[in-house]
């Protein structure tokens, strides 16, 4: 093997490794939503190629509010699903939209764009 | 489509100045290692930059947006594809010693152009068609009235209609929209129902009944008291409803989401691979080649076309059922009522009006009918029984003479005597005459077929004599053994089930060709009766009223609850039904059975695009025939793909439905 094969090998295989690294195995501590007078657990998400921050905190038992404000007019985002809270809503650009559920036991749930291609968790911790 | 018509005009130069074999004079004027040919590269590396720049802007943006959160989607492989096209071609130009050979020395800035232009016309047809899926609930918001006639202080005035409060009396004017809903005061018309129930023929309103909002009163006027208005209207519901359903998930969208979640960076680490093994093993110039295979993978992968394969197709399914007055409540629900086999209709209120009404009067000889009616109305007129009031509808029907009676007296179980002057009229069971003497004779033969017909025979006697029989039964509903013949046709099985005796229960079965009975069943037991079923291996669609078949609609596989007018968002149910017509339950298997195999061609589609485009553009076809895909090719069935998937969603709204006539 000649040595700028050698080379491109060696640095085709880490940069396959690094992509593997780098898109699969993030993690993540997230952000905790902050209580409000009203009961509920409030947390803006800014949504613009992703969602800022991706990872929400919330405890369970109490109702959470997430503010959706969307900075950009791709199509991919102009909707927010959480499907494992029958959940869902347009997101006009740059209007806050708010979005209201009940945590119930603690775990792990996903909210995307209807595609799926854009990903957040809300990660519900016991009280 | 600027950005398209920009990439588009750009493109064509570009694209016949790279070829020199195709058009001879580029060669001849632009001869390969002359100053002239480095000049023209360097105006088509410009142009091809401000394609980028403008028209493909968002897929930079995208992708570095993406990268910031560390994911990945179409526009970073468009963005990875078109860059490493146009980096290529600047290094060629301005660092020509950088490549091993002279042959390698190369420009691709068509493909970074045309690749652009295609993709940006692909997303801008695939948001037209996008928006066409979403046209039935617009349609359905459309519906909305904007203002309302009401009565404020004694005067009619028109007031916007979200300044209705409940309890308002509301003019509707003939040919004017209902604007809320209501109950209706005074008046009588006939109302168009069929934007919101999917009913066409128009229902007669006359006092006592109830008025939709946003449907359309024809002929009459009408005064109504409003009970629901704002976000609580049967519109509203339906809207947020229909919302709903349309962003939730089917079921096997969960594994396609797995999927699509390894899928970009699966894409990148393939051509990254992809790039090592051509540069590695392939023919010369190989830094070249694994350049083009590198890029044409990243670009037909279509992420898109697998991430709207699903929504596309339950969005438009979900939509045209609530043209037809059907509210499929989620994802789930469509895809259950896809697998069904058999379904189970409460006989009360599905199969039949769910109200007692007389459909038979024999008299005895000598007697007319209308003298029964009237002499049976009299003795029913102060009971509670529940058979009275349907007597009591006849005669009001058939405008029988009143006459007056006294002395009433119920004998619970039997019937009711009262006395007409010196004579007592009777009216009840066969033994209440017999303990009083009186011989039925020949009516007791009219009174046993009528029985073997699954009604309730009711004797009356005047005197000492029989007068007739009048028989009462609660009518199948005119649609019911047509809907039921259209349900068998589509393969359920089809089973009654009732509190009612077996004999009652087996005629109404035979009216409407039903084979399968469950009789004398008590309410709370139906869950109990369709748990069995499903026992039984079957998957069990419950038909039934939201209150009393609640906890039967819950236990079924897929729950239908027959609506009751403005009252839609039945609980128990996965799909409601507004008009209450069985017609109602064929038309949403047959929906969800076109939705679900849409989106299993839309998936079938989108992965078999993706498994076979991803090997043909690694080139694995190249080492056989010799074939090696363009990027520019792969651009315009990567484009093609996800338009493909979104049209495909969008011809459901053509599906015909069985003609299931009365």
């Amino acid at each position: 093997m000649t040595p700028d094969r050698i080379i491109v090998t060696v640095v085709g295989l880490a940069a396959a490794v690094g992509v593997a690294w780098f898109f699969w195995f993030k993690r993540t501590q997230g952000v905790a939503a902050s209580a409000v007078s009203d009961g509920y657990q409030e947390q803006m998400v800014l949504v613009k190629g992703g969602y800022t921050p991706d990872t929400i905190r919330v405890t369970a038992g109490r109702p959470v509010r997430l503010l959706f404000r969307r900075e950009e007019t791709a199509a991919c985002s102009e909707q927010v699903v959480l499907a494992d809270f029958g959940k869902s809503a347009p997101l006009p650009t740059g209007t806050v939209v708010p979005v209201e559920f009940m945590p119930g036991d603690p775990g792990e749930h996903e909210f995307t764009c209807q595609m799926g291609m854009l990903r957040g968790k809300i990660i519900v911790e016991a009280a | 489509m600027r950005k398209f018509r920009f990439a588009a005009v750009v493109a064509v130069p570009v694209v016949l100045l790279s070829y020199p074999s195709v058009v001879p004079f580029v060669g001849d004027i632009f001869p390969r290692g002359s100053a002239q040919l480095k000049a023209l590269w360097a105006v088509m590396g410009i142009a091809a930059l401000a394609v980028l720049a403008y028209s493909g802007n968002q897929f930079f943006t995208g992708a570095w947006q993406g990268l910031r959160h560390r994911s990945a989607n179409m526009h970073t492989l468009i963005a990875i594809g078109t860059g490493a096209a146009w980096l290529y071609s600047g290094a060629a130009l301005l660092l020509p010693a950088l490549f091993p050979t002279a042959d390698m020395v190369d420009v691709y800035y068509d493909v970074a152009v045309v690749v652009t232009a295609l993709v940006v016309l692909g997303m801008a047809m695939e948001v037209k068609a996008r928006g066409k899926t979403s046209e039935a609930i617009e349609k359905l918001i459309a519906l909305a009235p904007k203002t309302a006639r009401v009565l404020r202080g004694g005067q009619e005035i028109e007031v916007p209609v979200e300044q209705v409060v409940v309890d308002d009396v509301v003019v509707v004017r003939p040919g004017a929209k209902v604007p809320v809903d209501g109950i209706v005061l005074e008046g009588a018309s006939a109302v168009d129902e069929s934007m919101i129930t999917g009913e066409s023929m128009p229902v007669g309103k006359s006092p006592g009944d109830e008025v939709i909002g946003a449907t359309m009163n024809t002929t009459g006027s009408l005064r109504f008291r409003a009970t629901k208005v704002g976000a609580d209207t049967a519109l509203a519901t339906i809207v947020r409803m229909v919302g709903d359903a349309q962003a939730s998930k089917v079921p096997i969208q969960r594994i396609v989401d797995v999927v699509a979640g390894y899928f970009t960076p699966a894409v990148v680490i393939a051509s990254i691979l992809g790039f090592v093994l051509w540069y590695d093993f392939g023919p010369t110039p190989a830094f070249a080649y694994a350049t083009i295979v590198a890029v044409t993978t990243l670009i037909i992968a279509c992420p898109c076309a697998l991430g709207m394969a699903t929504p596309m197709a339950l969005t438009t399914g979900t939509g045209l059922a609530a043209t037809h007055g059907i509210l499929i409540r989620s994802g789930d629900a469509l895809q259950a009522a896809k697998r069904l086999d058999t379904i189970v209709l409460d006989k009360t209120g599905t199969i039949t009006v769910g109200k007692p009404a007389v459909t038979d009067i024999v008299p005895a000889e000598g007697v007319d009918k209308d003298t029964v009616l009237s002499l049976a109305a009299a003795a029913e007129r102060d009971s509670e029984h529940p058979l009275a009031g349907a007597i009591l509808d006849s005669a009001a029907e058939r405008g029988v003479t009143r006459i007056g009676v006294s002395d009433f007296e119920a004998v619970p179980g039997h019937g009711i005597r009262v006395s007409f002057g010196s004579r007592p009229i009777r009216v009840g069971k066969r033994a209440f005459l017999e303990a009083a003497g009186i011989d039925p004779g020949a009516l007791d033969d009219a009174a046993a077929r009528l029985a073997d017909d699954g009604k309730t025979p009711v004797y009356v006697a005047i005197g000492e004599r029989a007068a007739g029989v009048i028989a009462i039964a609660d009518p199948v509903k005119p649609d019911s053994a047509a809907s039921i013949a259209a349900l068998r046709k589509l393969g359920l099985q089809v089973v009654m089930i009732t509190g009612d005796n077996r004999r009652t229960a087996d005629a109404i079965a035979r009216t409407v060709g039903i084979d399968r009975v469950v009789a004398e069943v008590l309410p709370q037991d139906k869950a109990h009766e369709v748990r069995k079923l499903q026992l039984e291996g079957r998957s069990v669609a419950m038909v039934g009223d939201g209150i009393n078949d609640a906890p039967a609609l819950a236990q079924a596989d897929v729950g239908f609850a027959i609506g009751t007018g403005t009252d839609v968002a039945i609980e128990a149910s996965d799909v409601t039904l507004i008009s209450g017509s069985l017609r109602g339950v064929v038309s949403a298997v047959e929906i969800s059975r076109a939705t679900m195999r849409n989106v299993y061609q839309n998936l079938f589609g989108a992965f078999v695009y993706n498994g076979v485009g991803l090997p043909i553009a690694l080139g694995i076809l190249y080492p056989f025939i010799g074939l090696l895909l363009s990027p520019i090719l792969a651009a315009l069935a990567m484009s093609f793909s996800s338009v493909t998937v979104v049209s495909n969603a969008n011809r459901l709204k053509r599906f015909r439905l069985q003609e299931v006539s009365a």
